[in-house]
């Protein structure tokens, strides 16, 4: 259980500060700035344990959230809220940063009231916490009003609040992905994985209850219809509270009833079949002591018709470098001292089209021994397709005691798929 | 480019480092750091030439980088070139570079040294003072090495200037102490003690401390400083305040000089000239009148320095400590600063008095100041101060005052600070012992000292006492009623309880006489202090009840219903259990005289060393005793290594021991008689494993074994009878054969040598017969399988055989035959088993006697059993360095046999290594630095010991004759085993 939740700053003032238990004194809010924020060496491990006190830490921008415990409590779940709580505050008031979290702190203590209670983590729905939390003034709700708010938030569907009308029923559904990458420098795949998340945003009247499919090969298979090859094998995958999972574990379908505006259907993870979208391949040459090549082409893999956006290939240089000089044919590369790596942009690319880079490194020579470790040219990009070959097959929406029918909603589908740690060894 | 403008302000230095200060996280400054780097290294790539002052901008950029926590891996040959510059600002900027971030890179090195060698040589006074400060930064043995003989020149050349000899003198106080083997001064020595005598005072500053160091490690060499030194510190102080210019600070000529001067003067005993003793003397005269002139002025700066002086003077006088009028006059002198605002003054007050009070000449007057010392002690704010003052105390104490000083003391222990406290204690203990008169004032103190800091009191304080008070009878009684009456109050200290406990178990009957404090009444006294106490405490009460016992008869009953009690005897502490438990039993079985005896009053102490001065010196002076802690620590230690090694010999001993005893009763079977079918489960595992090995030997043959035996005896006796008609009546030529064993053939030693190496194969064969051994050895217990072939094809009938051993093999082997079919087909070959146990180290071989008849004829036949001492051997690895340290163990002459003799078989590695193998010992590779020679270990295993063997044959293929010799040599533990083994094996080779 939770015992007390701080909000700092980059320089480790306390920005907000919540004890929920008695267990957790002042102290503890100095002991996290003394051996985490302000600690000689960088603190990597996101729990610290100090005098028998768990500190559970995540940073968004400049911004420590830190969770404190004296209890054996299930880290996982502190994080979740963690991660949840950030997730609450972006719905809130946007980018979680010093003057927001300033300007908003009586909204955040009453966040915080409401969403861990002696601890425990309650309802964290930003939709259903929208309906009683305002950051317009109270305004006195009439009875029915109350008793609504009370019924719903301790009813069963807890995220979705009854009379909800909407003149247009419309849904959209953004499937995310992010592509992971280490390929050796012969171009040979050592990882890859794709971790997806399929975000939603409805606008539907009343309660609706939606069915989702995708190419998921279990029920592929199970169908028996169909072609094998478009079907995706899904390693794990996590819903929102909203769907049924004893529907899923048995039929493996996706029925559920969906809060209201923008939420996170469902995550997933595959490590099969992935579609890499772009292939990067490295040649460096030692020219002696005081000068490398290096020579990078780019292959874009996927229909001539689509456009990848945003590609960044990023070249780090040794760390004895006194001069560089790059010949591009596209798109703008430069020198990033303060970075150690040359940052070569793109704007825009077709698939299977090719693109190369090559750059001159002049080097000082040193008296260190050490070699270069030659770490790995890592890629940013954009392209709007799923790599991991997910599609959606069907969204539909029933809703019997209202008048309209699955035909009558507008869908909305979007494909994106992003660079995670893209990355080729040289 | 007009170097002026730029001048020193360099702003590229200044924006990066406001850059860095205004970065807003560690990531930004890393950036930003980045950036800079890589900019300077396009600088420095080299293409194009830097002017001094950027070269100096990016070095001192890498420097601040350097400071805040980053690598730098470059811009150590920018940083050499500066050296060369003759810009003193460039030059500075090199050598701190170079002083900060020195590393030992041999080729940078060479260069920076050539650089500093350059300014060294320049003639530049501050060149070569920035060449010295850079040599005494970095102050390395490399350094050391390369300018150890150059500085001594530079410090005593008359042209040099005054500023780089003090650089000079410094800069080689350093090499001396980094490297204090290449400084050599030698030569140097009387001009270095010359410089005292040096115009400049700051040359003077310098060179003193270093010669202060030189003779403190070889003060004969630098004797003639002392004569100097006091002639220069007569001049200093009988200067006016105005001679000096510049080194007079606040009105005090030369201070610091002055104090270095009587430092360096404490290094020496009092010089023996009567003029420079008598002119020092002047000297500390006149520092000690001046401290009693008003001061000239009222700043602190004044009165520090001329103290400063004062205090090294008197410590000076201290260290002479043969000038009673100045001691005293010291001594008032710090009289005087006792009362002084200051609390410094009075803490450095108290502390050379403390030294003063130890002195003969001035111990007198140190007491005159005893009011205002214990004073002090009350009064005194800082606790630092008081702790000295209760030195001071300590140190002035003697007979004539030791009663107002011990007084005074305890009364201030009531508020000392709790630090203090423990040591405080133990300075009144050690007073009230060692001045003590009359020993009730004695006891009364320490039992006072236990009543106001029994917390403080360690053990050995109140150990102390009841030495004392048994060793002194004329104070027992005081004792026995002042510790009564203590006892009284409702609440006291567990040491008072402790010592109560004792004093009036020993001497309670000296009271006992009174009413109030009759026995009784004592007892009950102690017994309602007894639940509130520790265990240790408890249990020195209980041998108190019993000495009751003894003492007071009348207390017996109420003393062992206490005893009786379950709080007492089933007391869950193991201790006062068993007192409990053995003093109740003592004092109801053993009779008055026996109690008497056994419960006797302690005899006197033999007097030694008070334990409490030892426990004091031990917290005043942790380095003097904890070597010898250590040492302890390591006995300790050593000891429990030892011990360890100790426990595991032992438990290996004992699970050999303990694995032989059912393998013994599996092999003792038959000799129980008749047994079931099944093999006990005792012995089945080594029935397991030998069946393994041997493929006859099941238990039910074993069982038909023993009936066979069983039966045997009337067989061959009638066989006897029978054979022997035949032989009387035809005296046929088999009666050569007769029923007696044949003594053993010739050749059977040979047999017996043929299988010191080998445990299987042929023992014998003629036309009849063969023989064939098998054999199993495991620890000390063996079991040979002998198959008897019939090689004609008639049958062998009254076969038997026996085993016989005889005089002191009986004590060293035991064996067991199973007998034999009494018929053996023609072909046919029939199997026996023989167990053998080995019970020590033996070297004859047992005796194998065949009988059979072939043909009507007897046959007779007797072998020596091919068991040899090495069968039994187990082998050990070790490494080269164990396998040396236990030969050199066995190097005892008698536990050594050695044998030089010819080879009677070729000197084929392969097979002399195959026949060391099968001797049973292991092999150890790598171990002798010959290859050639081979090295082996094992360890014989019998049931009464084992015995550790270890063997080196030095084979030598070109010796004198052109004959191949060997060289063995065996050690063991026992001078048998050597002996017959290297016999054994000579014969092998």
């Amino acid at each position: 259980m939770i015992g007390g939740l701080f909000i700092y700053n980059h320089k480790g003032e306390v920005l907000i500060s919540r004890v929920y238990r008695d267990d957790i004194g002042r102290n503890a809010v100095d002991a996290f700035r003394v051996n985490v924020i302000h600690a000689r060496q960088q603190v990597r491990s996101p729990v610290t344990n100090i005098a028998r006190t768990s500190f559970f830490h995540v940073k968004r921008s400049n911004i420590w959230l830190a969770a404190v415990t004296k209890q054996n409590v299930n880290a996982a779940m502190v994080f979740e809220f963690l991660y949840k709580m950030c997730d609450v505050m972006t719905a809130y008031f946007g980018k979680i940063s010093e003057e927001n979290i300033k300007n908003n702190f009586v909204l955040i203590y009453e966040l915080l009231d409401e969403i861990l209670d002696f601890g425990y983590p309650q309802n964290s729905e930003t939709g259903a916490l929208k309906t009683f939390i305002t950051q317009q003034g109270i305004k006195s709700q009439t009875k029915e009003e109350q008793s609504q708010i009370t019924s719903q938030v301790t009813g069963q569907i807890g995220w979705r609040r009854e009379g909800i009308k909407y003149r247009r029923n419309e849904l959209f559904l953004d499937v995310l992905e992010s592509v992971n990458l280490l390929m050796s420098p012969q171009g040979q795949v050592l990882s890859a994985h794709v971790s997806g998340r399929v975000v939603m945003k409805s606008y539907l009247s009343g309660m609706p209850e939606c069915k989702f499919g995708m190419n998921d090969k279990i029920v592929i298979d199970k169908q028996g219809k169909g072609d094998a090859t478009v079907s995706i094998a899904i390693d794990d995958c996590t819903f929102h509270q909203c769907v049924r999972l004893s529907k899923f574990d048995s039929e493996r379908s996706i029925s559920f009833i969906p809060p209201d505006g923008e939420y996170e259907l469902m995550r997933y993870r595959t490590t099969k079949d992935i579609i890499l979208p772009f292939r990067v391949i490295p040649l460096v040459r030692e020219v002696g002591r005081t000068k490398l090549e290096v020579k990078v082409v780019i292959k874009s893999n996927f229909k001539p018709s689509l456009l990848a956006q945003k590609i960044e290939v990023r070249i780090p240089t040794p760390l004895n470098t006194s001069g560089v000089q790059v010949i591009c044919m596209k798109g703008k590369a430069k020198y990033k001292a303060s970075e150690n790596a040359i940052v070569w942009k793109i704007k825009r690319m077709a698939g299977m089209k090719e693109s190369q880079i090559s750059a001159e490194i002049e080097l000082l020579p040193t008296n260190d021994k050490k070699k270069w470790a030659r770490p790995p040219i890592s890629m940013n990009f954009e392209v709007p397709f799923a790599p991991s070959g997910l599609k959606v097959r069907y969204l539909k929406v029933f809703e019997p005691k209202l008048n309209y029918s699955d035909h009558d909603v507008i869908k909305w589908v979007r494909y994106i798929g992003r660079s995670g740690i893209y990355e080729t060894r040289c | 480019m007009p170097a002026v403008s730029k001048g020193d302000g360099m702003r590229g230095l200044a924006v990066f480092i406001s850059d860095i200060r205004n970065c807003k996280s560690k990531e930004a400054e890393i950036k930003r750091i980045n950036k800079e780097l890589a900019n300077i290294r396009s600088k420095f790539k080299g293409d194009k030439a830097l002017d001094g002052y950027s070269k100096k901008k990016y070095v001192c950029k890498l420097l601040f980088i350097f400071l805040l926590g980053h690598d730098i891996d470059f811009g150590h040959m920018e940083a050499v070139n500066l050296l060369s510059s003759n810009k003193y600002t460039e030059k500075q900027i090199g050598y701190l570079f170079i002083s900060v971030l020195v590393n030992s890179n041999s080729e940078l090195i060479r260069l920076i040294n050539n650089g500093i060698k350059n300014d060294l040589s320049s003639r530049n006074p501050t060149f070569m003072c920035l060449a010295l400060h850079c040599i005494a930064n970095v102050g390395s043995r490399e350094m050391a090495e390369a300018f150890a003989g150059e500085i001594p020149r530079i410090l005593v050349a008359g042209d040099t200037m005054d500023s780089v000899k003090q650089s000079a003198a410094l800069c080689l106080l350093r090499l001396y102490k980094t490297s204090p083997d290449l400084v050599l001064m030698g030569e140097w020595t009387s001009r270095v003690v010359h410089l005292l005598n040096d115009q400049h005072m700051g040359v003077v500053t310098a060179a003193i401390s270093l010669i202060t160091c030189l003779s403190q490690k070889n003060p004969d060499e630098f004797k003639t400083c002392v004569s100097l030194a006091v002639s220069r510190l007569s001049r200093i102080v009988s200067s006016a305040s105005t001679d000096l210019q510049d080194y007079t600070y606040y009105f005090v000529p030369a201070p610091w000089l002055s104090c270095k001067l009587l430092r360096l003067l404490q290094c020496y005993p009092p010089p023996e000239d009567g003029a420079v003793k008598g002119r020092l003397v002047e000297c500390l005269e006149t520092i000690l009148n001046k401290a009693q002139e008003p001061p000239k002025s009222k700043k602190v700066q004044h009165s520090n320095a001329k103290n400063a002086i004062l205090f090294e003077a008197i410590a000076l006088i201290i260290h002479y400590d043969s000038e009673p009028n100045l001691l005293v006059r010291a001594c008032n002198q710090l009289g005087q600063f006792l009362q002084h605002r200051e609390t410094n003054l009075r803490y450095l007050a108290l502390e050379s008095m403390c030294t003063l009070a130890s002195s003969e000449f001035s111990h007198e007057a140190v007491k005159t100041h005893i009011e205002t010392v214990i004073n002090a002690l009350k009064t005194e704010r800082d606790v630092s101060v008081r702790q000295r003052a209760a030195d001071l105390l300590y140190a002035m104490c003697d007979r004539s005052n030791a009663k107002q000083i011990v007084a005074e003391m305890l009364s201030y222990l009531e508020t000392a600070d709790y630090s203090i406290r423990e040591e405080m204690v133990l300075k009144v203990a050690i007073l009230a012992e060692k001045y003590a008169v009359d020993y009730s004032w004695y006891v009364d103190t320490i039992l006072n000292l236990i009543r106001i800091a029994g917390d403080y009191v360690s053990e050995e304080v109140w150990y102390r006492v009841i030495q004392i008070v048994i060793n002194r009878d004329d104070v027992q009684g005081y004792a026995a009623k002042t510790v009564f009456e203590a006892l009284q109050a409702p609440a006291c200290h567990e040491n008072m309880v402790k010592v109560g406990g004792y004093i009036l178990g020993e001497f309670g009957n000296l009271i006992a006489g009174d009413p109030r404090s009759s026995p009784l009444v004592q007892f009950n006294l102690l017994h309602s202090k007894f639940h509130l106490c520790s265990v240790p405490t408890r249990a020195l009460l209980l041998s108190a009840y019993i000495k009751f016992i003894n003492l007071f008869p009348e207390t017996k009953s109420t003393i062992q219903e206490v005893l009786r009690s379950d709080s007492q005897i089933r007391n869950s502490d193991v201790e006062l259990q068993q007192r409990a438990v053995e003093y109740l039993k003592l004092s109801s079985i053993a009779s008055t005289d026996v109690l008497a005896t056994v419960l006797e009053e302690m005899p006197p102490f033999p007097e030694r060393e008070s334990s409490i001065l030892a426990k004091l010196k031990k917290k005043k002076g942790p380095g003097a005793v904890s070597s010898t802690e250590q040492e302890d620590g390591k006995r300790e230690g050593g000891e429990l290594n030892g011990g360890g090694e100790r426990g595991a010999d032992s438990t290996i001993a004992a699970s050999n021991a303990s694995t032989p005893s059912p393998s013994a009763d599996l092999l003792g079977l038959r000799s129980s008689g008749p047994v079931s079918a099944a093999p006990p489960s005792a012995g089945s595992l080594l029935v397991d494993v030998f069946s393994e090995a041997g493929p006859a030997a099941p238990a039910a043959a074993v069982n038909d074994d023993g009936f066979l035996r069983d039966l045997e005896p009337p067989t061959e006796s009638s066989d006897s009878l029978l054979a022997e008609g035949p032989g009387d009546s035809d005296s046929a030529p088999p009666s050569v054969v007769s029923e007696d064993p044949a003594p053993p053939m010739p050749q059977s030693d040979e047999l017996l040598h043929k299988f010191v190496c080998k445990s299987n194969g042929v023992l014998f064969e003629n036309q009849l017969l063969q023989i064939g051994v098998k054999s199993e050895y495991r620890q000390n217990l063996g079991r040979m399988y002998l198959f008897y072939g019939n090689k004609t094809s008639v049958q062998f009938v009254s076969f038997s055989t026996s085993v016989t051993y005889t005089g002191e093999l009986q004590s060293q082997l035991n064996v067991q035959t199973k007998p034999v079919e009494p018929l053996v087909e023609g072909g046919a070959q029939v199997q026996q088993v023989i167990n053998i146990e080995c019970l020590t180290d033996f070297s004859d071989a047992p005796l194998l006697n065949i009988k059979f008849r072939y043909g009507g004829a007897l046959q007779n036949l007797t072998l020596k059993l091919p068991v040899t001492v090495n069968k039994f051997f187990q082998p050990t690895e070790m490494v080269s360095h164990d396998f040396f340290q236990r030969w050199k163990q066995l190097s005892q002459p008698q536990q050594e046999a050695q044998k030089i003799f010819k080879a009677s078989h070729g000197m084929d590695k392969e097979v002399l290594k195959g026949k060391l193998l099968g001797l049973g010992m292991a092999l150890l590779e790598n171990v002798d630095p010959n290859p050639e020679n081979f090295v082996c270990a094992g360890v014989i295993q019998t049931k009464a010991q084992q015995v550790g063997c270890l063997l080196r044959l030095e084979p030598n293929a070109q010796a004198q004759s052109g004959e191949q010799m060997y060289r063995l040599t065996l050690r063991s533990s026992k001078d048998t085993v050597s002996k017959r083994l290297c016999d054994l094996l000579a014969e092998q080779f």
